[in-house]
């Protein structure tokens, strides 16, 4: 299939492009956007309104120094930041922006999004655990037990759409939705979505859930010893990162692409930038959950309430196929 | 799990291999500190933890260390006075203050009436600027960012208004032997009467964006439970004893200056949490504009300092003399001895600081290495005054 | 049962998030509270006192009103000044000529030393800004220049001289007192 071979290419190739803009655009947002919320204008001196700050910040850390801690293992320290990033591009793949406008079409597009953002955490915990650093070490186990902790109730509050839609296949997802708020999966799965934004949360550490880089307590955590483009692979992956639990939450809770009047991407890039506004704000406003705290969210709360929300969900899925009653 | 990973790499300075020698199996050493962003400044802490949990504490410290005690030999007690302004960062005047009224009580000086006013308006006000930049600085500990902004908003108006009658805007050398260096003038009194609404009307959002936020309240509540007798053991003074429950605030007891004409409560906590001595920290903000707007009531007329006041070159008679203010911190005590002669024979500067880190080793045994973070910050360490 | 009503007061409290939020919120759409620093002047600097400056005499504002006493430099809690007195100085031709005739009138000579100091070195670098120089100045002829706009590359840059400092102001003045260097409108 030589078509779906170029397909991917051509995807592949706008998923590196449209990754590395992303980054830089949301880089400059967040910080705008924090500089708003603390009455500073943020950014301003490099290019108009300062939107050219990030493209800067990226030269400055391309042409810094690549610094390795004595003792570090050299393999895994420099292989980290680039794992951390390869899997993001895969993750982008079977996003649909439009109809029909997705690099990968395939039916198990959620799984692989899933399965590929489990690689994340193997970055964090090799670049804590190579660095020869106590701190990145502390960084390195705090970013483990969450990652973990936290793809479960995602997982589930991810199970709970599809066994709805009947699909894995995020265009399907999306498909069926309506063009209005009210047919969207979010008016029938609301706890479904607020599982998944706090597990999102947690699962890309933001605030106030960035325990593995708390900077406070672990200076930096997992990326203490990064330098250059050591920690702006970390640094952009978290964006990316960002970008995909917002696309993912957008296409199965939101509605996807579809909205009235405007063309789908546009609808799709609107609902997704208004998502990472939205996760902006929480980092700028909240505090840092304590370690302890973190886990017992996830293992008290948000697990209990998403295996409940998945049982109930097929029980009504179930009696919706009984009495062919659609819902 | 954690290993001892690194034990080669143990050896470190005389601190630290004294403290890993009694390290337990397993446990891992680390330095929070001199450079780390929860110290404010070059404090260290030397922990030993298992896993997250921290067996043992030890700070360290002496990397600020500037020989405050020793200069004040060197030179004339006149002279000595811009160094009180850079004991403490967060409240100059308070030390300015104590080390006037100490060399006051030494050669039987009298205050102007004025002045006691001056001196009790602008060192709320410090208080105020002080306790807003440890809001800041704790919320950032505990991993909010925008707070420290938005006190930082208040306290540059505070730094304004302190401006116009000291000059600088942060290491103040304002209270002079005998009075204070210069008046409060017209502006000056109109921009305070106009900060106080202003300060309360802001107090409730501070409530709103994070003294009541689930997060921070469950990050501090319960955490770093000091009990009463531990505060006594140790020395600790200010918020930290009064989050404990102790009822001393030097301002109530010890009676100084005009306190005792003033109308206004110093806040004790029963709960000997870090939320205690944070909700302390609160409602002081409030009592300080309560003094303050008191004190311009009452302000008499006259001069602000003493005519006749000490010039350099003045000898202070000899004797002793110990003269205590409450900080923002706690107990700001200047014990003076004179020989008689042209400098002081000796200078002991008690910081509050000090005696409230000193508790820190023993509250924090035990705890999380984040709810230690939060422990320290609750104390509202001022480095430069621990080592003075 | 206790803990049920424990755990919803959990969720209850979770609203306080949405206050967080609205905080947030509001002050974002609010204006800025920062100056735009390099490109507009702070508005608070006219009460700040930055280094020292002397005070110009009565009839001529770029002579000093120092009458060197030293007693500044006595004074300072950190020895950063330093005063040279004037030597009493040689008389040109014309000056003795005047003298002379002055002598033929029957005049006494006065002692035309002057009293303003020579140099008046100032170590920036050490001063604290106290200011108990200029409380012990009998002359009144100390005062804290507003400027807060100084910077340099080296130590010495922060060594002045007081007096050349004034004759450069001497210089600078038919353009108005030092001009600030940013613009003047406030953000």
């Amino acid at each position: 299939m030589p078509a779906e071979f170029i397909r991917i290419l051509i995807g592949l190739v706008a998923v590196a492009v449209s990754v590395g803009l992303i980054g830089l655009v949301m880089v400059w947002v967040e910080r705008k956007v924090a500089g708003h919320i603390q009455r500073r204008p943020g950014p301003y001196e490099v290019g108009p309104n300062g939107v050219l700050q990030p493209l800067a910040d990226a030269l400055k850390l391309v042409g810094k120094q690549l610094f390795m801690p004595d003792g570090a293992d050299p393999i895994l320290y420099w292989l980290a930041p680039v794992l951390s990033f390869i899997p993001v591009l895969l993750l982008f793949l079977p996003l649909p922006v439009g109809d029909g406008l997705m690099a990968l079409d395939i039916n198990l597009g959620l799984l692989l999004i899933l399965a590929f953002a489990g690689l994340t955490v193997l970055s964090l915990l090799l670049g804590g655990w190579a660095s020869n650093n106590k701190y990145g070490l502390l960084g390195a186990a705090r970013a483990v037990a969450q990652s973990v902790a936290y793809e479960i109730p995602l997982l589930l509050s991810v199970l709970a759409v599809s066994f709805v839609a009947g699909s894995l296949n995020l265009a399907e997802v999306v498909k069926g939705q309506g063009t209005w708020p009210w047919n969207w999966n979010i008016m029938t799965q609301p706890l479904a979505f607020l599982i998944y934004i706090v597990s999102a949360l947690g699962e890309t550490n933001r605030a106030p859930f960035d325990l593995p880089e708390a900077e406070s307590e672990l200076t930096a955590g997992f990326h203490t010893e990064y330098s250059g483009m050591g920690f702006g692979l970390f640094f952009l992956a978290e964006y990316a990162n960002m970008v995909v639990v917002c696309s993912v939450a957008t296409a199965l809770f939101l509605g996807g692409w579809q909205g009235p009047v405007l063309p789908g991407p546009v609808w799709f890039v609107l609902k997704v930038s208004l998502l990472m506004l939205l996760m902006v704000f929480f980092r700028w406003t909240y505090p840092r959950v304590r370690f302890d705290q973190l886990l017992t969210i996830n293992w008290k709360w948000l697990m209990p309430l998403a295996v409940l929300n998945l049982l109930a969900t097929s029980f009504f899925v179930k009696l919706a196929q009984f009495t062919e009653v659609r819902w | 799990m954690l290993q001892n990973a690194y034990p080669d790499q143990i050896a470190g300075d005389f601190y630290t291999e004294n403290f890993a020698k009694k390290a337990a199996e397993g446990s891992l050493i680390l330095n929070l500190g001199p450079q780390h962003p929860s110290t404010h400044g070059v404090l260290r802490v030397v922990v030993e933890l298992d896993g997250e949990y921290i067996l043992r504490a030890e700070p360290v410290l002496g990397y600020l260390h500037r020989m405050h005690e020793k200069m004040a030999e060197v030179k004339t007690a006149a002279q000595f006075i811009p160094n009180m302004g850079r004991v403490d960062y967060g409240q100059a005047l308070g030390w300015n203050w104590a080390f006037v009224g100490a060399v006051e009580k030494l050669g039987g000086i009298e205050v102007p009436e004025r002045a006691e006013y001056v001196r009790v308006i602008t060192s709320e006000l410090n208080r105020i600027a002080s306790h807003l930049l440890w809001w800041g600085a704790y919320l950032l500990d505990l991993g909010a960012f925008t707070p420290i902004m938005y006190a930082f908003d208040d306290r540059e108006k505070i730094l304004d208004i302190l401006q116009i009658p000291t000059g600088s805007r942060l290491t103040y050398s304002y209270f002079r032997i005998g009075g204070v260096a210069s008046d409060l003038n017209e502006d000056c009194v109109r921009r305070i009467r106009e900060f106080i609404p202003w300060m309360r009307s802001r107090l409730p959002m501070y409530k709103d964006l994070v003294s009541d936020n689930i997060i921070l309240r469950k990050r501090i509540e319960g955490i770093g439970v000091i009990e009463p007798d531990v505060c006594q053991r140790y020395g600790a003074t200010g918020p930290v004893a009064r989050g404990s429950g102790i009822a001393c605030d030097l301002r109530k007891t010890e009676d100084y200056s005009v306190f005792r004409k003033l109308d206004f409560i110093a806040p004790t906590s029963e709960l000997k949490d870090a939320r205690g001595r944070y909700d302390v920290r609160m409602i002081e903000m409030e009592q300080s504009l309560n003094i303050i707007e008191q004190c311009l009531d009452m302000m008499p007329e006259g001069e602000v300092l003493v005519k006749g006041a000490p010039k350099p070159s003045w000898k202070a008679p000899k004797g002793e003399s110990y003269f205590a203010v409450e900080g923002a911190r706690g107990k700001i005590g200047v014990h003076l001895v004179s020989d008689g002669g042209k400098n002081l024979y000796r200078c002991k500067l008690r910081a509050p600081g000090y005696c409230n880190l000193s508790l820190f080793a023993e509250v924090s045994q035990g705890t999380i290495l984040a709810d230690a973070v939060a422990i320290l910050g609750s104390l509202d360490l001022i480095i430069p005054e621990i080592d003075r | 049962m206790n803990a049920i009503k424990e755990a919803l007061k959990n969720v209850s409290d979770l609203w306080s998030l949405m206050v967080g939020l609205k905080v947030t919120g509001r002050y974002f759409r609010e204006p800025q509270r920062t100056v735009r620093y390099p490109w507009k002047a702070l508005s608070n600097t006219d009460t700040y006192k930055g280094h020292l400056e002397l005070v110009g005499g009565m009839k001529d504002p770029f002579k000093p009103r120092c009458i060197s006493c030293g007693m500044c430099a006595l004074a300072c809690p950190s020895n950063c000044l330093t005063v040279v007195k004037r030597k009493a100085p040689k008389p040109t031709p014309e000056e003795e000529k005047a003298l002379a005739e002055a002598k033929e009138r029957g005049e006494k000579p006065k002692d035309k030393t002057p009293k303003d100091p020579e140099k008046f070195i100032y170590d920036f670098s050490l001063c604290s800004l106290c200011g108990t120089c200029m409380e012990n100045c009998p002359a009144g002829a100390l005062q804290f220049s507003g400027n807060i706009y100084m910077a340099g590359y080296s130590r010495n840059d922060f060594l002045f001289d007081l007096v050349v400092k004034m004759r450069e102001s001497e210089a600078a003045s038919p353009a108005e007192p030092a001009a600030a260097p940013a613009a003047t409108s406030e953000a």
